[in-house]
């Protein structure tokens, strides 16, 4: 065909200017181990995926979106109902965001098992590191960009956090916040750390990662019993590539390309059935009717802010991430050589668990978040029917300043209402009048004290109530001090 | 550079017979190209920099509390907590909605006022009063305060935030103009006593 021919001859001319043709196609077919072209290698390159899209994606929405206080929410509001496919373009990258940080987690996972980041690919590892925290710091930015409700006080929760910070914490919050409060140069600072900072430093990172991959080849499959030695691992790893090795393209990457295709495939599926996120409520802090609730992989650090002892929280919160992030960076460092295999690392494989199933839990956690109080179930949650019926009027008094003092909003009653305190549906049989009087006057445990608020009438009324609270096969509390006294003589 | 083809080296005729005082006319113009990139590398950088660094300036936070009128005091009435809103001092036009900061008026007696900011000393989420018991609330973590802004129960480490205010022309007055963290109340620019640190 002489079509092909032309074709070709330009393609020469091109290559023989650029010069990429052979280094192209030498990284394209380089020699991988026979094992490593397996389903197990597939979740790096899908992140790099993911990445492609958050970008093509993001890309589209800065030909619409407004980086500005008084235009960002708007904007969201036209993108999402009148720019046409832009409600799919935000659900795109929202989704893409969520399935990015979810694949990274999962490749550090993949990588952590087996060992890839002993000799000679520690460096990797630590670029690696890096990159989790660049896109987890896309994710936080991201959630700014989305300049609502939950965006601003995310932002407050941050500056509080900075603020904690001994001796410079105010600057450290004027500095994020590009003002002394939320508001035009906060989104146009994250904006730039969106758009250009973070994004630029990401691509240059992963370029680095990839080439390192390129260099020192991808991690053999681990075989318990074979350690990485430094004086021997480059030969061994060199002999198995040309022993029992397979052209990294097409043998490999057809797995890559299949998972990396499903992937962006699920992103489509998300994004089509559950559509974009928010905008919730306009960024208007005198809205003060509000419940803060970060995204989703940041519920976790919101259950250990509500769970940390106070005494220890601004420690933890300060010294944590970088004591946290430390250990992981230098971990190919504490442990560069020796065995790769998950099946003989019981306390690495031990480890990832842990802090696997606590990630989890305090996820889990974060939305249920139980600490909140139900700002509203005071007025909207009424004192079920059942616990109302042969009431005496005291009684019933007592119902009704249940309600209107909020003590709804923390304690549920027939399983409605806060769950920061413990549900009154048998409070009876825990507390004796006695301690019901002293734990609404005095507080404590986590409860205001109630007694300025309460007149004796009310505070009667209020115990009569919750002295019925117990289901009619149960005993009420008493006083053992009180019962003992009959049968056992005094004693100290 | 030119390495196209290998059996075309290039040679530098100079470099076979290297003369002292060529090489340090060269070095000298190494040196001087360095010298001259470093100071124009300089003289962006601290720009640059003090561009960037400037919201946390200390000139630029003496000049952010100014006082703000919060209307009149017939609005308050005695024995009540109140909502309010001001426009924080400094803003700009794009602000929009930001710059508009709301706050809790506690008015004690005819003479006698507390100012809440709305945050959270916890992590700044915004408090909601409850009159009827007496309570300010954080939806968040579950924060709650006494009426006279103290500290009743949850994670927080201190009492509410307070402005500093003050009585004028029928009016009342607050010192506003920034977050309160724990690290700044709203009416005091603490970072501003730390010496040093400023930007240029």
């Amino acid at each position: 065909m002489r079509l092909i021919e032309r074709l070709k001859s330009v393609g020469a001319w091109f290559d023989a200017r650029l010069q990429l043709g052979k280094p192209v196609r030498e990284a394209a077919t380089h020699r991988v181990p026979r094992r490593s072209a397996s389903w197990a290698y597939v979740f790096g390159s899908a992140s790099l995926t993911l990445l492609i899209l958050q970008v093509v994606t993001g890309i589209c929405l800065a030909l619409v979106y407004v980086p500005a206080a008084d235009g960002a929410w708007g904007s969201l509001q036209h993108l999402n109902q009148v720019q046409t496919f832009g409600w799919f373009i935000r659900a795109l990258h929202g989704w893409g965001s969520n399935f990015m940080v979810a694949m990274v987690l999962l490749h550090m996972c993949q990588v952590f098992l087996f060992g890839a980041f002993k000799y000679p690919r520690e460096l990797t590892w630590m670029v690696g590191v890096l990159l989790l925290v660049l896109t987890l710091g896309m994710a936080f930015t991201g959630e700014v960009m989305r300049f609502d409700q939950d965006a601003y006080w995310g932002l407050g929760i941050g500056a509080a956090i900075m603020g904690r910070v001994p001796l410079i914490g105010g600057q450290l919050v004027k500095l994020m916040l590009g003002g002394p409060i939320i508001a035009g140069e906060t989104l146009s600072r994250f904006f730039a750390l969106h758009v250009f900072v973070i994004p630029g430093m990401l691509l240059a990172f992963v370029g680095v990662h990839l080439l390192m991959v390129l260099k020192l080849g991808i991690n053999e499959w681990p075989v318990p019993g074979r350690l990485v030695k430094r004086e021997t691992y480059l030969k061994e790893y060199h002999e198995e590539t040309l022993k029992d090795g397979v052209p990294f393209i097409p043998d490999a990457f057809r797995k890559d390309l299949v998972f990396s295709g499903i992937t962006i495939l699920a992103v489509i599926a998300c994004a089509a059935i559950f559509g974009p996120f928010g905008p919730n409520g306009p960024p208007d802090p005198t809205v003060v009717q509000t419940s803060p609730v970060p995204d989703f992989f940041f519920l976790w650090i919101f259950a250990a802010l509500a769970l940390l002892p106070p005494n220890m929280e601004t420690f933890l919160l300060l010294v944590g991430p970088v004591v946290g992030i430390g250990l992981l960076i230098l971990l190919p460092l504490i442990s560069g050589t020796g065995e790769k295999s998950w099946l003989r690392r019981p306390v690495a494989v031990l480890i990832m668990l842990i802090i696997i199933i606590a990630l989890a839990a305090t996820t889990q956690l974060g939305i249920k978040s139980r600490w909140s109080p139900h700002m509203n179930a005071w007025s909207s949650a009424p004192v079920p029917e059942k616990f109302l019926k042969g009431r005496t009027p005291v009684q019933l008094q007592g119902a009704i300043v249940i309600q209107a003092m909020q003590c709804r909003n923390c304690h549920a009653l027939g399983g409605e209402g806060g769950q920061r305190g413990p549900a009154l549906d048998d409070v009876a049989t825990r507390l004796t009048e006695d301690q019901l009087f002293r734990q609404v006057i005095q507080g404590g445990g986590n409860m205001p004290a109630y007694g300025k608020n309460l007149s004796p009438s009310q505070a009667t009324a209020l115990v009569s109530f919750l002295k019925t609270l117990h289901s009619p096969g149960q005993r009420p509390a008493e006083n053992s001090a009180l019962v003992s006294t009959s049968s056992v003589p005094k004693g100290p | 550079m030119s390495e196209s083809s290998p059996d075309n080296k290039p040679e530098d005729p100079e470099s076979t017979a290297p003369t002292v005082r060529k090489l340090s006319r060269r070095q000298m113009l190494g040196v001087l190209g360095i010298g001259i990139n470093a100071l124009a590398g300089a003289m962006i950088a601290i720009p640059i920099i003090g561009y960037i660094i400037a919201p946390a300036s200390r000139r630029r936070m003496d000049k952010e509390l100014a006082w703000v009128s919060l209307g009149e005091l017939t609005k308050y009435p005695v024995g009540q907590t109140r909502f309010a809103t001001y426009r924080n001092p400094t803003s700009v036009p794009w602000d929009g909605d930001t710059a508009d900061v709301a706050c809790w008026v506690r008015r004690m007696s005819t003479d006698q006022w507390q100012v809440f900011a709305v945050n959270c000393a916890h992590l700044g989420c915004p408090v909601r009063w409850f009159p009827q018991s007496g309570l300010f609330m954080c939806p968040c973590h579950g924060g709650v305060y006494y009426a006279d802004g103290s500290r009743a129960s949850g994670p927080p480490p201190r009492g509410l935030f307070t402005y500093d205010y003050k009585i004028d022309a029928g009016q009342l007055w607050i010192k506003a103009g920034q977050m309160p963290t724990l690290s700044d109340m709203p009416s005091v620019a603490t970072v501003g006593k730390i010496k040093g640190g400023t930007c240029a």
